[in-house]
């Protein structure tokens, strides 16, 4: 039963995880059409300056739930700077060339901030567990379990909800579901293209900088968690279906409870327990749950 | 004059070998450098006729990583120490291996085919890194070989591993170049350019993409199998993702015009990178992804072109 | 197999996207050294029919026989190396190549389909061959130009030369004079039909141009809606009044 509840909640975690990980990447490559490897460094990058502000507000002398305020305005911060620089520096002169061109400059703009970043803030490892610490522990089932992974639940179900709210309803995310449709039209239609790509960008870099936030409290911040976590979304958007934000939802939850699956019955397999779903879902389905059907080309 | 047209290129491979003969005669480390940098360059060799075909392999490390270690295993679990039997066998198994995983990646084109290969290889880099068995992070050394029962001399032991490694790759080069200027090589550009024209020519996509998967990881096993033998050490890191990076890095500078591009331009690449590590150590990436981004924007078919441009005129 | 054996026979063949059936009833016979032209607007199930034949589209019912041979729900590799070619409605070119090129490749996929290593694949007597193939169809001058960036109605040219490699027993042509100039596609037809008509190819082409289908085609295939309309000669099909109604539109009232 401890385990029942063990896996249960442990999914949950880490489909929350996965999820907020892999929107950013499915968002923007569903809009613009761009598979950004880069997606691992921005997640990187959240962390070490989550580390680094929570660093500052701790060594103030402040303390308690001021702490998760700082988190959120680093994240966005971070996001939008990061992503705006990256958007208006380079991809924007290369908008409309060929998919496999546009991940061979993101796997570049990877290995550049991949060493940005140890240039930034070094090798060494960073460690700021108080947030996670911060909250205890809660009893659920006569399972003791970590109040922090439960808030990243709901952070993760919060996040979804607002950003398919947004799309849905405002007028902005109504134009980007337009320019997903079809971009020459959106276009001919007055829609700003350029702009929706900047604010997209935008939003799946804070997206990514908010997974690396959350994150960093439980992990040490160290080199190379970002190529970890590129992988790992890609098998999560790939299962769901490259591009749909319901797909990255489902894909989250599937590999989620697979991995808890796997690391409480058959740890020896947690690593390969996300891959072989992904190439499950692969074989039967090759491009995913949600993906969608090829049109007619002739 | 044409981009299909790879008779000619046994002459550039001539080329290559009046080169290496010559770096026979270099000083023992930069030789040593040129030995480990050729043996990597048929991993670039291998990126780069993928990349004929439209596909980018961000992780043909992992080949690179399984010749590697199925020479280092054979010798230290095994106490295999001929190369008769260890270079073959190196082959071998990373023919099997891409035979397996192409039949799986050859359904796939484009960025899936390019984060699929990635992924395979942290698969593996994260499998090794965890091996205990297999030193971890630190990978773990190989003893000194035999050459057809033949153990050199501690003295000429470098030069039997120069000379072992410098005649396998220049022979990978007449294959590889002969399996460019055959149908199957030559249907590759075809497979870039227009698939469904070729389907409805007769001629199946797929096994094209898959035959030029298998050839690829085979020399990039050969590849790390003459790595693992030159350097009597191998680790995880081959199969990282910064080192494929390498690879595509050299494949997309090197173009696509003949096969002696990407094995000489790994050498510049590893000399470079030797005088960079002294001064930068941790800018290292940032130059590769710099460069490369340059050529992508200013370059789109890769150094050679320019050599091609000039010869045409 | 006997010469009397129809090269082309579908019984009843029908095609049906969720429900929606997009062509159905197909029953055609086509014997060999015919020249059918197909019309019909827009959406009646043109296109439909041809991507059935040549395995881009599985039927959802019916039968496709070829030469005797059931070759119902094979994929567009099996219906080539049978026989069957066609061209596009947009020109399926290997952008990057010359024109030679493109024929040289185009020669290697359709005799080469096992992807040998054996055999060299650019021998001289494969370029002399693809250069004679473009001078059948008038198409030397652009021999060494890239494709990519050629007009429209040479690519289209190009693109049913590429067709014609091998001397298949049947060509199906999507539209062949779909964006080519008006002034453009009488001398465009006469040189891709004419070597086409020499090699003893039966020729079915989509076309909704009636002066090109009254010279080049001997039978007309009109359909509605899915549906085959009428299938005759040149003149009972163009006089018939629910094609001129349905079909030609426009003038058929007047």
């Amino acid at each position: 039963m401890l385990k029942l509840i063990a896996i249960l909640l442990d999914g949950l975690s880490y489909s929350a995880w996965l999820f907020l990980v892999a929107v950013g990447l499915t968002l923007i490559y569903g809009v613009m059409r761009i598979l950004n490897i880069a997606h691992g460094a921005f997640y990187a990058i959240g962390a070490y300056a989550c580390a680094t502000a929570l660093g500052l507000y701790y060594g103030a002398g402040w303390s308690g739930a001021g702490a998760f305020l700082v988190m959120g305005l680093t994240a966005i911060a971070t996001g939008i700077v990061v992503g705006l620089a990256i958007e208006r520096g380079v991809l924007r002169r290369l908008y409309g060339r060929d998919e496999v061109l546009m991940v061979l400059v993101t796997y570049a703009l990877f290995l550049i901030l991949e060493d940005a970043t140890k240039m930034i803030w070094g090798v060494e490892s960073y460690f700021v567990y108080q947030p996670y610490a911060y909250f205890g522990f809660i009893d659920v089932g006569g399972l003791p379990y970590q109040v922090y992974d439960l808030l990243v639940v709901a952070v993760a179900i919060a996040t979804g909800l607002a950003l398919w709210l947004w799309l849905t309803r405002a007028r902005m995310g109504r134009m980007m579901i337009a320019v997903v449709a079809d971009r020459e039209i959106s276009a001919a239609m007055g829609i700003n293209v350029p702009r929706i790509f900047a604010i997209t960008f935008a939003i799946g870099t804070v997206l990514a900088a908010l997974a690396g936030v959350v994150t960093a409290p439980k992990i040490a911040v160290a080199p190379g968690i970002g190529v970890e976590v590129i992988i790992l979304a890609f098998a999560v958007v790939v299962i769901g279906g490259l591009g749909s934000i319901p797909g990255a939802a489902l894909g989250a939850v599937i590999a989620g409870f697979a991995r808890a699956v796997s690391v409480h019955l058959a740890p020896e397999f947690e690593l390969f327990a996300i891959y072989a779903v992904m190439a499950i879902v692969l074989a039967i389905r090759p491009y995913g749950l949600f993906a969608a059907q090829g049109e007619r080309k002739i | 004059m044409m981009t299909i047209d790879f008779r000619r290129d046994p002459i550039n491979i001539l080329l290559l070998a009046a080169l290496l003969i010559a770096g026979f005669f270099l000083p023992s480390w930069l030789r040593f450098l040129l030995q480990m940098a050729v043996a990597g360059g048929l991993v670039a060799l291998g990126v780069m006729i993928q990349m004929r075909a439209g596909l980018v392999s961000f992780g043909q490390g992992l080949y690179y990583c399984i010749g590697a270690y199925a020479v280092g295993m054979l010798a230290v679990k095994m106490n295999v120490t001929e190369l008769g039997i260890l270079i073959p066998a190196a082959i071998i198994v990373t023919a099997v291996v891409g035979g397996i995983l192409g039949l799986l990646l050859s359904r796939y084109r484009d960025i899936f085919f390019a984060m699929l290969s990635l992924a395979l290889s942290m698969i593996l880099y994260g499998l090794l890194v965890k091996a205990a068995w297999l030193g971890s992070t630190d990978g773990f050394n190989i003893p000194a070989v035999s050459y057809l029962g033949h153990v050199p001399a501690q003295a000429v032991r470098e030069d039997w591993s120069y000379v072992l490694t410098v005649v396998l790759v220049l022979i990978s080069c007449f294959a590889v170049a002969r399996y460019l200027a055959s149908g199957a090589g030559a249907l590759c550009d075809a497979v870039a350019q227009n698939e469904l024209r070729l389907e409805y020519l007769g001629t199946s996509a797929r096994k094209v993409v898959f035959i030029v998967y298998l050839v690829a990881a085979t020399i990039s096993g050969l590849g790390g199998a003459l790595a693992a033998v030159a350097m009597g050490h191998i680790g995880p890191e081959m199969t990282n993702w910064t080192t494929s990076g390498g690879f595509v890095f050299v494949a997309l500078l090197a173009g696509r015009g003949s096969v002696i591009a990407p094995v000489l331009g790994f050498f510049l690449l590893e000399l470079v990178r030797t005088y960079a590590l002294d001064y930068a150590p941790n800018a290292w990436q940032m130059i590769l992804g710099a460069v490369m981004l340059a050529v992508i924007l200013l370059l789109p078919e890769g150094l050679w072109s320019l050599v091609r441009r000039r010869s045409a005129k | 197999m006997s010469d009397n054996t129809p090269l082309l026979v579908t019984e009843n063949l029908e095609k049906s996207f969720g429900g929606v059936v997009a062509a159905g009833n197909i029953s055609i016979t086509v014997g060999r050294g015919e020249q059918v032209a197909i019309i019909g607007s827009n959406g009646a199930g043109k296109t439909t029919f041809v991507n059935m034949v040549t395995g881009y589209l599985t039927p959802s019912a019916g039968s496709i026989r070829y030469l005797g041979r059931d070759i119902t729900g094979l994929n567009p590799r099996q219906t080539a190396r049978a026989g069957i070619r066609r061209s596009f409605q947009i020109a399926q070119l290997f952008p990057q190549m010359t024109a030679l090129e493109n024929m040289i490749i185009t020669d290697i996929a359709a005799n080469e389909a096992k992807g040998s290593f054996r055999a060299r694949s650019l021998t001289d007597a494969r370029m002399d061959a693809a250069m004679a193939l473009l001078n059948r169809f008038g198409l030397e001058g652009i021999a060494n130009e890239p494709t990519g960036t050629l007009p429209q109605g040479v690519r289209k040219q190009l693109d049913i030369a590429m067709a014609a490699v091998n001397d298949p027993a049947l060509i199906l042509l999507d539209e062949p004079t779909s964006g080519v100039s008006a002034d453009e596609k009488l001398e465009m037809m006469d040189s891709v039909i004419q070597p086409l008509i020499s090699d003893d190819a039966t020729i079915m082409f989509i076309e909704h141009d009636m002066d090109i289908v009254r010279r080049y085609a001997r039978r007309v295939i009109a359909f509605y809606e899915g549906q085959i309309l009428i299938d005759g000669t040149v003149e009972e099909v163009l006089a018939n009044d629910k094609v001129r109604h349905y079909v030609i539109g426009g003038t058929a009232d007047a």
